[in-house]
């Protein structure tokens, strides 16, 4: 299954399979940690459709869901086996 | 001169390290590149005197926000002899991509893995050596926070600096300045063979304070809770603290100094004791409070507790056009403005910079809070004071929500909103304390130039001309304030705190000094008379006025040469000046016709 990170709910996992940002934050996100293959968490979303915040690797970020939109990813089934990449 | 370059990413401890070698005291905050200035010191080296420059933290070299623009022209632009990469060891796995960045450049480098003791904590160990091996270049884990590995680092520095002399030209390096893929490769190649994950990271302590702190709905009642603790708190400790320092200037000025300048001549008696000492004292007695509060300040700056304000304000700031970093902005603001709109040099759109810089002159800085500390303590019983500044603070975020919906229109943008979240950290004492000294000294040297011009023309004004009573408006104050009233009458002014406004507006330092001036009192007596002279609604339509508007001249500067804009400064100023008088004025007339 693929779709995009704003639409991971809280909990889940998943693999990123590639990002499609303008070239601004393409590098802030590369520069973050987010390079296809690697593996994020949804750790847990701000209330009224707030930020996102993911952990990746060893590394806590919070990303808009407009800008989660550009990361394309594959889930993982529900229970969150959580290792790093 | 041997020049070294201090190079890492944000959070790293870079600041902390810089204040460590140079043995100077660097703002240090959890907040992405809030070291804009580039900083300098000199240290000494294997015997030698060398230049430390402290680049803006960044997360790679080809990035392309101001700060990695600023570092990579540094690096093109300036001879360097050697480059110390400072990188968090907890975060190894993405951070070292930069050191391999500088490698590929050809510069001598030695790399610090800072934060030991959290990599330690999260499980993570390091094979220093074997790392040094494969990158070959040195390494050597330090605390940046404890000073372990400090001096081993320094010595590192040194042979390095002996062994390998710098061939690479800054001519070079900016035709190497180029993408380079096969650093990534790299990388992952070193980390894999050289860097032991734990499974499960130990993130553990941080997820449970997260778990609450960040809760969807207790998250920010929680935040804005904790905030007013800590005004609480700061109000509760300092109010005793400054009231023993009125009594110490008290006695000083009745025990020495009106007998040893007896016998001066009238005029100058007045203009030294009632002018200058009384306008300097009466400020000076709030420097507990304000060393109080920017202790607490760096505390909560230092903690990581303002990177997660921003995640629980973010939705309410998008809606206000600006994000969460804006917010942080503006906590920021609170305790100086000035830092906080060159702060937001982060943010990559214009538009977007100009609207948070265009909210930030409204936070209630440390300044405005004495005067407010002031006026606060003279009209309301104590159990009503954290109250009535909170309510200020409230007032504050309100004038910020407002002017930000007002121009969004004119100021919209995109940008993209992408944090990193640091672990929540705990500062030692002495990085408090030496931040918390340093904004101190600050508000010392600006407050003594500003005080003593300020309150030597304030007694002018209401000493002048000679023929006058003192104060009195037949006095070239009294004809400025006539010359107002219409203005400052319906929102409740009258001409003292008039005359104090008007000089507020090149500083609020000299407010609480100039009120003391003009009423030529200090102490209890200073406060009697102004509880006498005005009502609890002209306070606060005072307050008001004085919250919102202007905050001062460096202010006006900075706005200024951040935006590159007169008319923006100018619309900032019209703005803030209007916004006052017309709160102020609501308030003031809805409470005289409620019948208080």
């Amino acid at each position: 299954m693929h779709m995009h990170l704003d639409a991971l709910k809280p909990g889940q996992s998943a693999i990123i399979d590639r990002i499609h940002a303008e070239q601004a934050l393409a590098q802030r996100l590369s520069a973050l940690g987010f390079r296809s293959g690697k593996q994020l968490e949804v750790i847990r979303q701000a209330a009224f459709n707030g930020p996102l915040h993911v952990r990746i690797g060893s590394t806590d970020v919070i990303i808009r869901l407009q800008d989660a939109k550009a990361i394309h990813v594959h889930p993982l089934s529900n229970q969150t086996e959580s290792t790093t990449a | 001169m041997k020049r070294v370059a201090l190079l890492g990413m944000p959070n790293t401890g870079k600041s902390t390290l810089f204040n460590r070698l140079s043995g100077a005291s660097a703002r240090v905050g959890n907040w992405p590149g809030i070291t804009v200035d580039l900083m300098s010191a000199k240290i000494l080296l294997g015997g030698h005197i060398a230049e430390l420059v402290d680049l803006p933290g960044l997360y790679d070299l080809h990035g392309f926000s101001d700060d990695e623009h600023v570092v990579r022209h540094f690096l093109s632009h300036h001879a360097i002899d050697l480059v110390l990469i400072i990188l968090n060891s907890a975060q190894i796995d993405r951070q070292l991509s930069l050191a391999l960045q500088i490698r590929a450049l050809g510069l001598p480098a030695v790399l610090l893995l800072n934060m030991e003791d959290e990599a330690k904590r999260a499980g993570i160990t390091i094979d220093a050596q074997a790392m040094s091996k494969q990158l070959g270049m040195p390494v050597r884990t330090i605390s940046a926070k404890y000073g372990q590995g400090c001096p081993e680092a320094l010595q590192l520095a040194a042979q390095t600096l002996l062994q390998q002399p710098n061939l690479v030209t800054p001519e070079t390096i900016a035709g190497k300045l180029e993408m380079d893929n096969a650093i990534e490769q790299e990388m992952h190649q070193i980390i894999d063979r050289t860097v032991h994950f734990p499974l499960q990271l130990n993130h553990s302590l941080t997820d449970r304070l997260d778990k609450v702190l960040l809760h969807p709905w207790l998250g920010l009642p929680l935040f804005l809770l904790s905030v007013f603790m800590l005004f609480q708190f700061i109000f509760t400790v300092g109010a005793p603290l400054q009231e023993g320092m009125a009594w110490l200037f008290d006695s000083l000025r009745s025990e020495a100094l009106e007998p040893a300048l007896a016998s001066l001549p009238t005029w100058l008696n007045g203009l030294l004791l009632d002018g200058l000492y009384t306008g300097f004292s009466t400020v000076a007695a709030f420097v507990p409070i304000i060393v109080l509060f920017f202790l607490v300040m760096s505390m909560v700056e230092d903690s990581g507790y303002l990177s997660r304000a921003a995640f629980l304000m973010d939705t309410l700031m998008a809606k206000m056009g600006l994000d969460g970093r804006g917010f942080v902005m503006m906590l920021m603001g609170f305790g100086c403005n000035v830092p906080a709109l060159m702060g937001t040099r982060v943010m990559r759109s214009r538009p977007m910079r100009l609207l948070t810089m265009l909210t930030i002159p409204l936070s209630l800085c440390s300044a405005r809070l004495q005067v407010f500390l002031f006026i606060i303590a003279i009209l309301f019983p104590p159990s009503q004071a954290a109250l009535v500044l909170f309510s200020l603070y409230m007032v504050s975020f309100a004038t910020i929500f407002i002017t930000a919906i007002l121009f969004k229109g004119k100021f919209a943008s995109r940008e993209p909103f992408v944090l990193e979240l640091p672990p929540y950290r705990f500062p030692t004492p002495q990085q408090i304390w030496m931040r918390g000294w340093q904004e101190v000294k600050h508000f010392l040297a600006r407050a003594t130039k500003f005080i003593v011009i300020g309150v030597v023309m304030v007694w002018l004004l209401t000493h002048l001309p000679t023929t006058a009573v003192p104060a009195s408006p037949e006095t070239w104050a009294g004809s400025i304030g006539r010359f107002f009233s219409p203005v400052l009458d319906p929102i409740g002014i009258d001409t003292e705190l008039a005359i104090a406004l008007i000089f507020g507006f090149v500083a609020k330092e000299i407010v609480v000094g100039s009120l003391a001036v003009i009423y030529g009192l200090q102490g209890d007596a200073l406060s009697h008379q102004i509880a006498s002279n005005i009502d609890w609604v002209q306070g606060m339509s005072f307050m008001l006025f004085t919250l919102i508007y202007t905050p001062c001249l460096s202010t006006i500067a900075t706005l200024k040469s951040e935006s590159k804009s007169s008319g923006f400064m100018w619309l900032s100023l019209a703005w803030s000046l209007g916004l006052a008088w017309v709160i102020s004025f609501l308030f003031y007339q809805s409470a005289r016709a409620l019948g208080y």
